[in-house]
């Protein structure tokens, strides 16, 4: 056990027992919570762990930010998504589809990593945010290619056409990836980003070289986004620009990941099950809210059910100032 | 100082080489005065930006809520007050704009102040978290304005004596975009002249420089800091409200899709330098226009392209400033 998790335990009884239950619940979801939109929402949790796990990887243990991580999300959903769709539903163009997503990723990644991680962060945040729009102008300009704004519904290979050996397909990728990234950031290379964020100066007089390790991080947690977007467009058998690249998801994934904990990788677990449970049954816990305060001036409008977000950002702005490692943090205190 | 006076010229020779492309004379004019139009209104949103950027070394990326916020407020008086835009005259409509205008500035300067005072004042020297605090407050006010003015798009009404066009020669030039390029030098002169020509402006050059000399020498640059701030929040406002007229709607998103070309525009322009900012917008302006008649398909992503070719040219931007 010890050594699945790469010798990095949640070092906290109450987390522990969390992880377990998200894991069991995750692992019998389709027996316990049976019906399709349960289902929707475990897939979504499994694939979003992996997505946040690897941006934490860049934010959390790098310390830089990065408004791309959708945009590689949203390479993986389409370079399958366009290779099914395209070349038929066979295995060959799954495979194909997958690998030339994950090739097209790392070149994008060290290009946008040799160019401007030299640089400052905010230098890096704001050439990430500038290269996502415009692939996401893209993807909606190349309509015969990527379907525009409408996407791409496409079959999958008939092993994976039930749902639930799917499920298990997508569950397993993103356990085993998880498990990797959590071997990444404990390997002596984890070691070497966590002193890069600390003290830049210091690691660098040391005698690692600040780019190679930022590069190659930024590498990583872009193969893991792709990972990911090839995982949910597996499980949706549909990419299209509002389940992948949108910049809403982008924002999403900053909530997931310093609500659960930045810089643990057992903050992205915590965070996007939280997250994706809250996105899907909140507002209905809030139409109730919003309902019993009819009366008051304001207040129904603000716990209107569409308003959930605002109290997610409040709870972000709170975390960021208070807990800056997170819920996880918190627990380990 | 020597100015620089290369990446100024880059913006003629940008416009004449469009020439042969675009083929007609007519259609070369009306496309460069969009352009500049379109580049004054970016080079207000982006100069506050910029300048909080050079003095205090942060950076907003919740700029584009000022720039949302101006807009509304606009927004808000022109349809409370639309009724005198019937009239057609030009002092009708003018008493109606500049209420809206001096609203829009108003409403996001009260913005930034609260910005500045609650949300960033905590986390200075800390680039990660300001980022963050920063997205933060992005997510809370954008929701906020869906409370307040509702999800939906506003259609926004122009008033109309800046509304039809005249014809110069065989060029139909729209008035609304003159008035833009005016409004816009007037911004930039006004700035240039407060920066280089009075104390405060030669307090805020010091403070991009080094802070710490200038408080050592007794300047309190903490409410240097905040003046700056609100004044930058206050321009977004200002773009925002003439961006919301010139797009003739208010969307609760607009502000987030114009900070994309708004950040293009300050990198291209080095961080923190206001005349870079200047050019890089004009430069943004221009390149969208030209683009988006000669490859429509190509015209957003044009900026990116030519930030790329700005940065391959000068690394740090057309006019680094020290820091950065």
């Amino acid at each position: 056990m010890k050594r699945l998790l790469s010798g990095d335990l949640p070092r906290s009884k109450v987390l522990a027992v969390i992880l377990v239950l998200v894991f069991l619940g995750l692992a019998a979801a389709p027996f316990i919570f049976p019906g399709t939109r349960s289902l929707n929402v475990a897939a979504k949790v499994a694939v979003f762990i992996l997505l946040v796990a690897s941006y934490d990887l860049l934010l959390g243990y790098t310390g830089i930010v990065s408004f791309a991580h959708t945009m590689f999300f949203g390479i993986g959903g389409y370079g399958v998504g366009i290779a099914m769709s395209k070349l038929g539903s066979g295995w060959g163009s799954l495979l194909l589809g997958i690998s030339i997503s994950l090739v097209v990723s790392l070149a994008i990644a060290l290009a946008i990593g040799l160019l401007s991680l030299r640089v400052r962060a905010i230098f890096f945040a704001m050439i990430t945010l500038a290269v996502a729009a415009f692939f996401q102008i893209l993807a909606s300009q190349l309509s015969d290619f990527t379907g525009g704004e409408d996407g791409l519904t496409f079959l999958l290979p008939e092993l994976l056409r039930g749902r639930l050996t799917a499920y298990y397909v997508v569950l397993a990728a993103a356990t085993v990836l998880f498990l990797a990234l959590l071997r990444v950031v404990n390997s002596p290379f984890g070691r070497v980003l966590l002193s890069i964020r600390e003290n830049e100066f210091r690691s660098e007089a040391i005698g690692y070289r600040l780019v190679t390790y930022r590069t190659v991080a930024n590498c990583l947690a872009a193969l893991g986004a792709t990972a990911a977007g090839v995982l949910y467009a597996l499980w949706l058998r549909y990419t299209g620009p509002d389940t992948t690249l949108s910049f809403n998801i982008m924002i999403d994934i900053l909530l997931m990941v310093v609500i659960g904990g930045m810089g643990t990788m057992y903050g992205p677990v915590l965070g996007a099950t939280l997250f994706v449970v809250a996105q899907n049954y909140l507002q209905d816990l809030m139409k109730l809210a919003s309902g019993a305060t009819s009366g008051i001036p304001l207040l129904p409008q603000v716990l209107h059910p569409d308003r959930w977000l605002l109290w997610l950002g409040v709870l972000f702005i709170v975390c960021v100032y208070y807990f800056p490692s997170g819920i996880v943090g918190r627990l380990r205190r | 100082m020597k100015t620089d006076w290369i990446p100024l010229a880059v913006i003629p020779l940008l416009a004449l080489a469009a020439l042969p492309l675009v083929g007609s004379v007519p259609t070369w004019v009306t496309l460069t005065v969009a352009g500049l139009a379109m580049g004054m209104m970016i080079f207000m949103m982006a100069s506050g930006l910029t300048l909080v950027f050079g003095l205090m070394d942060v950076m907003n990326f919740a700029h584009g809520i000022f720039i949302s916020v101006g807009a509304y407020g606009a927004a808000t008086v022109l349809t409370r007050m639309g009724a005198q835009m019937q009239g057609g005259t030009l002092a009708g409509d003018l008493s109606v704009m500049l209420p809206a205008v001096a609203a829009a500035i108003a409403l996001a300067a009260v913005m930034g102040w609260f910005f500045e005072r609650v949300l960033i004042r905590p986390v200075y020297g800390d680039h990660l978290k300001q980022i963050l605090i920063t997205m933060g407050g992005l997510i809370v006010f954008e929701q906020l304005i869906h409370v307040v003015w509702g999800a939906d798009m506003i259609p926004l009404p122009r008033p109309g004596a800046i509304t039809g066009s005249f014809i110069l020669g065989d060029a139909a030039i729209e008035r609304y975009r003159v008035a833009a390029v005016v409004v816009g030098l007037v911004v930039f002169a006004a700035l240039w002249i407060i920066l280089n020509r009075t104390r405060i402006g030669l307090l805020v050059r010091a403070g991009v420089e080094n802070p710490e000399m200038v408080e050592s020498l007794g300047y309190r640059i903490r409410r240097l800091f905040v003046g700056v701030f609100v004044a930058g929040s206050g321009l977004a406002g200002l773009g925002g409200a003439m961006w919301a007229m010139y797009q003739e709607q208010v969307t609760p998103a607009m502000g987030m899709q114009v900070l994309v070309v708004v950040f293009i525009v300050v990198i291209i322009g080095g961080l923190g330098s206001v005349g870079g900012c200047f050019v890089g917008a004009l430069l943004v302006g221009l390149m969208a226009n030209y683009t988006g008649f000669l490859a429509p398909k190509l015209a957003l992503g044009s900026n990116i392209l030519l930030m790329v070719l700005v940065l391959l040219w000068r690394p740090r931007g057309l006019y680094p400033v020290g820091k950065a």
